[in-house]
């Protein structure tokens, strides 16, 4: 398939992108062309491989074929600009550190070897404490924090990184509704200040309300666009099969809709 | 106490202080295992490199249990996807080893330097009569500077690399992300539990090896919640394991090795029981304060 024209104006660009893990595929023949300045919900049924497309994207799972660039560039350097949040899960929270280490860790990349945090880094760290509402627990040991906490922790070590692409795995898992809402007008700021944020998300009844772009993967891409074009019964449908046994209500309509259809 | 005393206490000391520091981010990272790779294939690196260079320099010795170390992790892989499964598969890599090296060991007992006795149980007793000279002037017993040595270089490369050692076992693909060479310390870290466990090997024997890696760190684990204080800790816990493990050993006649490794073990055993915060008895009190 040939590149498309204009890729400077793309946060992510991937053509037949496939990854596999002990030969079972994963992601099969991925085309993305996501524009800068978006946020972007990427969903799936279980097992779909949202994960496995941001890592792929990042270049933490090896590529079986295919080619992603991040801001119109590819390799390590095109990496150097994007921030990541990963799954909460994913790290042992036991970990001997306070809130304020973890954020700062968002800067390693610019220090440079051999070198301590600076100034500048330590502000830079105090600000995305300020930006997440996490100030105040700068120096609580991460072992004691909630759920909801611990996902601003991540989201604040990712701003530190001052990126124009965010990548974030399931930044509103388990949070409470209103860290969620604290998550998601940050997460348009970040949009009205031009940078590109993609963002798995699992709830189906909230994906209208929060981004205008979407990602509907299945293994492949089932569709993607701007929301209202890609969020139909049809497109869901081909996405999660039988498995989506109720289409959740539209936004502000009076049905009540099953409150999280979580798939 | 007489100088020989405190020469054999100093050596159990660093033996424990330079296992326990290097072993902080092998807990830390849940790499416990390869640290088990390592001290169990020790013996057969130390052992082939004799062979090959006839040498009991610290660097062939180094390299060959470096080596050993590898080829056993990478058994494990290959039985792994041979359909073994991968806890067996473990013990079997890391036993073959041990067992292979005391087989070569034993065929070769009647070389000077290499004999069965002193490698498997060490000879903590004897440290004090092997005495590093320079230009005659007698600069006290070689383990102590052998041991010292590897601890300082573990301490320093540390200190060099802190921010990477701490992200990297913290969430090592994170440090991926923002570009830090992650293989590249991994081997880096690899390499310094190595030099730290033949240096003991070499001093002490295996026993205190094997036992110091994780002890000194688990329990300093415990009685912190800042990564420079375990840091720290796991040094100090070395001390009161060694003195107790001494005096144990001397008042019952016992191996000191055996004795030290007991206290470093029962050290834990008191910290998982009374630590601050983390420790059994503080969480059941703290459960019963705030009843759910």
């Amino acid at each position: 398939m040939a590149a498309a024209t204009g890729t400077v104006d793309l946060a992510v660009q991937t053509r037949g992108l496939a990854v596999a893990y002990r030969k079972e595929p994963v992601l099969e023949g991925i085309d993305l062309d996501l524009p800068r300045g978006t946020l972007v919900g990427l969903v799936g049924p279980n097992g779909a491989g949202k994960s496995t497309l941001l890592k792929a994207l990042l270049g933490l799972v090896p590529l079986r074929s295919g080619w992603v660039r991040l801001l119109g560039q590819r390799g390590a350097e095109a990496r150097r600009r994007v921030g990541y949040v990963p799954q909460r899960e994913s790290v042992d929270w036991d970990f001997p550190a306070t809130v304020l280490d973890v954020v700062l860790m968002g800067r390693y990349g610019r220090i440079g070897l051999f070198r301590r945090p600076s100034r500048h880094d330590r502000e830079a760290a105090w600000q995305a404490l300020e930006q997440v509402g996490m100030a105040p627990y700068a120096h609580r040991q991460i072992s004691q924090l909630s759920g909801g906490q611990q996902q601003r922790v991540f989201l604040a070590r990712a701003l530190a990184q001052d990126a124009a692409l965010y990548l974030m795995d399931e930044p509103l898992a388990g949070v409470d509704a209103a860290t969620e809402t604290a998550i998601i007008t940050l997460l348009q700021e970040l949009r009205a200040a031009g940078k590109t944020v993609l963002v798995v998300h699992h709830d189906l009844n909230t994906v209208e309300a929060f981004f205008d772009w979407l990602v509907l993967l299945h293994r492949r891409v089932v569709a993607a666009g701007p929301t209202a074009e890609v969020f139909t019964p049809k497109h869901l449908q081909a996405a999660y099969g039988g498995r989506l046994l109720s289409l959740p209500a539209p936004v502000g309509s009076e049905a009540s809709a099953p409150s999280g259809v979580r798939l | 106490m007489t100088p020989h005393d405190l020469w054999i206490l100093l050596t159990a000391v660093l033996v424990a202080a330079s296992l326990g520091f290097v072993g902080c981010f092998l807990i830390l990272r849940r790499l416990a295992m390869v640290g088990d790779a390592i001290s169990h294939s020790v013996l057969l690196g130390i052992v082939v490199a004799f062979l090959l260079t006839g040498s009991t320099g610290l660097l062939p010795m180094v390299l060959g249990a470096g080596a050993a170390g590898l080829l056993s992790t990478w058994m494990v892989e290959l039985l792994r996807r041979a359909g073994v499964q991968e806890d067996a598969a473990t013990g079997i890599s890391f036993t073959a080893f041990f067992g292979l090296g005391v087989v070569l060991l034993t065929l070769h007992a009647g070389d000077v330097h290499l004999d069965t006795q002193h490698v498997l149980f060490g000879d903590l007793v004897y440290v004090p009569f092997d005495i590093l000279a320079w230009r005659g002037w007698e600069l006290g017993p070689r383990a102590v500077w052998t041991v010292g040595g590897a601890l300082l270089i573990a301490g320093l490369t540390t200190w060099l690399f802190f921010k990477e050692f701490k992200v990297i076992a913290f969430d090592p693909a994170f440090a991926a992300v923002v570009g830090l060479p992650v293989a590249w310390i991994t081997w880096l870290q690899t390499g310094l539990v190595t030099l730290v466990t033949v240096a003991a090997f070499e001093s002490v024997g295996a026993i205190l090896a094997v036992a110091m890696l994780v002890a000194p760190g688990a329990t300093a684990f415990l009685l912190t919640d800042r990564l420079e204080s375990m840091l720290g800790l796991s040094v100090l816990v070395g001390v009161p394991a060694a003195v107790a493990g001494y005096g144990l050993a001397s008042w019952f006649d016992l191996s000191i090795a055996g004795a030290t490794a007991t206290m470093a073990g029962l050290l834990f055993a008191l910290a998982l029981l009374l630590a601050p915060h983390q420790g059994l008895l503080a969480r059941w009190r703290a459960r019963r304060r705030t009843p759910a």
